[in-house]
């Protein structure tokens, strides 16, 4: 027998854009009007193509690989992330091996039963109870009756609704909705599991136990193809990892590698964006290393004053790993900010605290009140400084804070 | 890891004992043109038609005053209607039957008919979210918007049975072959369903079609007037709408209508099924398509 869960060869998938969205990689529908009107002006079509003037007949029917020769094999037991950002062709991977589509090339083979979770509370009606749901739910995703009732108490205390179990989910709040949709994915027991971003469900705690059941289901031998923006997740859970980028893979290794290729990609030290006619933006930020520390510039405009502005910035490791991050909330700026429309704020940032590694930059500019301009991993550098003794960064952590060290022999207590 | 293996669903596969390489293969490749409707698969997804249906039942009447009497209000006041205007006023022949239990006795199928067609005709756009984020048969779900009809189904035959005590009406023997009747009503309700359904999805102008379509097909079926107006041949050939089978046939079975209907009945049963088998295989050669397009 063979220890593979999932094997793809050249699995592509196209879209009409004639009338594709392609954020969601779906068509929105036609009438039945535009059709006959196609149909209509089709012989004309022709007919000028036949006479070779009009060179762009396919033109009206334009198209796009989503996906494009996309082959992997993935082992028995493998947790393998995937990273992309958006549009890459994640979710039509997932959604070609869950089956929901059908490709237009390639083949793909999955050994074992599939359960996919695209969403947390697919089928969730609002008018029905907690109890109805759950059993709705769990057979939606493929489980057998037997087996949801087997597991129905689990799945109730998972979520922590037990007292609210026989009341219709509209009168749940978001929190306890969301945590029982993933209660019921959570409790899906299928030996292949196609996992899309639903851990982005719930508050910080319940993230982090949802992040543990997964890694429970991990150890119980089953597969699972998971597709997250959480480099931290991805970073925690998964052994392998794959970056796809236009369709096609971009990558595949070890999380720590295939992330650090991802996310360093192509940013350099400045950063500019035009001018917003209606929205405060960040145009101008840039990095500059001056000695020991590293020099932020940051420009903005806005179309109204902000009172006063605030800029906040946060640094991630090559991981994605947020490693430090401060606003002029946090540290004052003296003399403070006049409300303005706009303005330069400048940080020093020390930079002997940072061991050898590249750094992401993501801002956000607002007022007390609001954030107007939130942009993510615009910037990045890379410090090779002596910085940490010469210890790697790798199982020692990023900071570097100068400690004061003593020493001092002791007798022994108890002579030998 | 417990094995599933309990579940005689699953049987087949648990029974080959340790070896993972028992478990099923899931081939995924593209497919062209006409596919083989997969019968064995509908009944592997049994559990989740029956909890669809079970769901659109619930939910049905859920937040409405009257609850399920909707149910027995459509045909009630539509045969009031009718008795007042084509019964006393225009004095439509009924076969020998008071007239408002010869219009109910066919106002009950078409009723089930009428919804069944509506709801199951817009049922892969309103659940668009499941079509888009989970495999399953498609086929599930305008069959379970369908099946679930049957419940408001029961009450109104509840209402029709109260109408032939009112009228001392006895029902004759072959009120046996009621249940034929109803699923000749079903079939036909599925399958112009599935022809609807797998359009509406790629052509929304379906759902602006559907109260013309019924009020259409209403009038075109011998509800309001009996179809022994017409003479045989024509009136075997006026069975080819299969509701007039269907209608004719709960007249002939419950409230004792003599005109024997048996072409128009095989007439109706040949023209449901054509209906029933082209729509499946139409659905079943859009249905890879609906995740793409809805």
């Amino acid at each position: 027998m063979s220890d593979i869960a999932i094997r793809a060869e050249n699995l592509g998938k196209q879209y009409h854009i004639g009338a594709l969205q392609l954020a969601g990689g779906r068509y929105t529908y036609g009438s039945l009007r535009d059709s006959i009107a196609n149909a209509a002006s089709a012989p004309f079509r022709i007919v000028r193509s036949w006479i070779g003037r009009d060179q762009k007949v396919n033109d009206t029917d334009p198209t796009i690989w989503a996906l494009k020769d996309v082959s992997f094999e993935i082992k028995r037991g493998d947790i393998v992330g995937v990273i992309g950002r958006n549009g890459a062709g994640k979710s039509t991977l997932l959604k070609l091996l869950a089956r929901i589509t059908k490709p237009t090339t390639g083949r793909a083979e999955i050994h074992g039963r599939v359960g996919s979770l695209l969403e947390v509370g697919t089928g969730f009606h609002p008018e029905l109870t907690g109890r109805d749901n759950i059993y709705l739910n769990g057979s939606i995703l493929g489980m057998k009756r037997a087996e949801i009732a087997r597991h129905f108490d689990e799945i109730v205390a998972f979520a922590e609704v037990e007292q609210f179990i026989d009341t219709p989910v509209k009168h749940y709040s978001t929190g306890m909705y969301l945590r029982l949709a993933f209660a019921v994915a959570a409790h899906l027991e299928t030996d292949v599991l196609l996992v899309d971003e639903v851990l982005a469900v719930g508050d910080y705690r319940f993230q982090e136990k949802c992040l543990g059941k997964m890694r429970d289901v991990a150890t119980t031998g089953r597969t699972i193809l998971f597709v997250s923006h959480s480099m931290a997740s991805i970073q925690r859970l998964c052994k392998r990892a794959i970056e796809i980028s236009g369709g096609r893979i971009a990558a595949d290794g070890t999380p720590a590698a295939v992330i650090a290729q991802y996310i360093g990609g192509s940013l350099g030290d400045t950063f500019t964006e035009a001018a917003d006619p209606v929205r405060p933006t960040i145009t101008r930020a840039a990095l500059v290393l001056k000695e020991q520390a590293l020099l932020l510039s940051v420009d903005f405009e806005s179309p109204f004053t902000l009172t006063p502005p605030v800029f906040g910035f946060v640094i991630y490791n090559s991981l994605g790993t947020p490693v430090f991050g401060t606003n002029n909330t946090a540290d004052p700026i003296s003399p403070p900010p006049q409300p303005s429309r706009a303005g330069r704020f400048e940080v020093a940032i020390p930079a002997d605290h940072f061991r050898p590694d590249r750094y992401l930059f993501s801002f956000w500019l607002g007022d007390p009140f609001t954030d107007y301009c939130v942009r993510e991993m615009v910037l990045q550098v890379e410090l090779n400084g002596s910085v940490g003794g010469g210890l790697p960064t790798e199982g020692n952590g990023n900071i570097y804070l100068n400690t004061e060290w003593r020493y001092e022999t002791v007798p022994q207590s108890k002579p030998l | 890891m417990m094995p599933t293996g309990t579940d005689p669903g699953t049987a087949n596969t648990a029974f080959a004992g340790i070896g993972l390489d028992s478990h099923p293969v899931t081939v995924i490749e593209p497919s062209k043109g006409w596919v083989a409707i997969k019968l064995s698969e509908l009944w592997e997804y049994r559990e989740l038609l029956y909890f669809l249906t079970w769901r659109e039942v619930k939910v049905r009447y859920k937040q409405t005053a009257l609850g399920a009497a909707w149910a027995v209000i459509q045909p009630l006041f539509t045969m009031l209607v009718f008795s007042l205007f084509f019964g006393r006023l225009a004095k439509v022949p009924s076969d020998n039957i008071p007239y408002p239990l010869f219009c109910l006795a066919g106002l009950v199928p078409w009723t089930f008919f009428a919804n069944g067609l509506s709801q199951s005709s817009t049922s892969l756009v309103t659940s668009s979210n499941l079509i888009s984020k989970v495999y399953f048969p498609r086929l599930t779900i305008p069959l379970s918007a369908v099946l679930s009809g049957a419940v408001d189904f029961t009450i109104s035959l509840a209402l029709l049975v109260c109408a032939m005590v009112f009228y001392r009406q006895v029902p004759p023997v072959r009120c046996l072959y009621l249940p034929l009747f109803f699923l000749l009503a079903f079939v036909t309700a599925l399958g112009v369903g599935l022809w609807l359904s797998a359009l509406n999805v790629k052509y929304r102008d379906v759902r602006y079609t559907i109260p013309f379509l019924t009020q259409f097909w209403m009038f075109a079926t011998p509800i309001a007037y009996p179809s022994s107006l017409l003479r045989e041949p024509w009136r075997a050939v006026y069975g080819l709408n299969p509701m007039a089978g269907v209608v004719e046939g709960f007249r002939w079975a419950l409230v004792g209508a003599d005109t024997a209907p048996g072409p128009m009945i095989a007439a109706s049963s040949c023209a449901a099924m054509l209906i029933l088998v082209g729509g499946s295989f139409y659905f079943q050669r859009m249905e890879k398509t609906f995740a793409d397009v809805v």
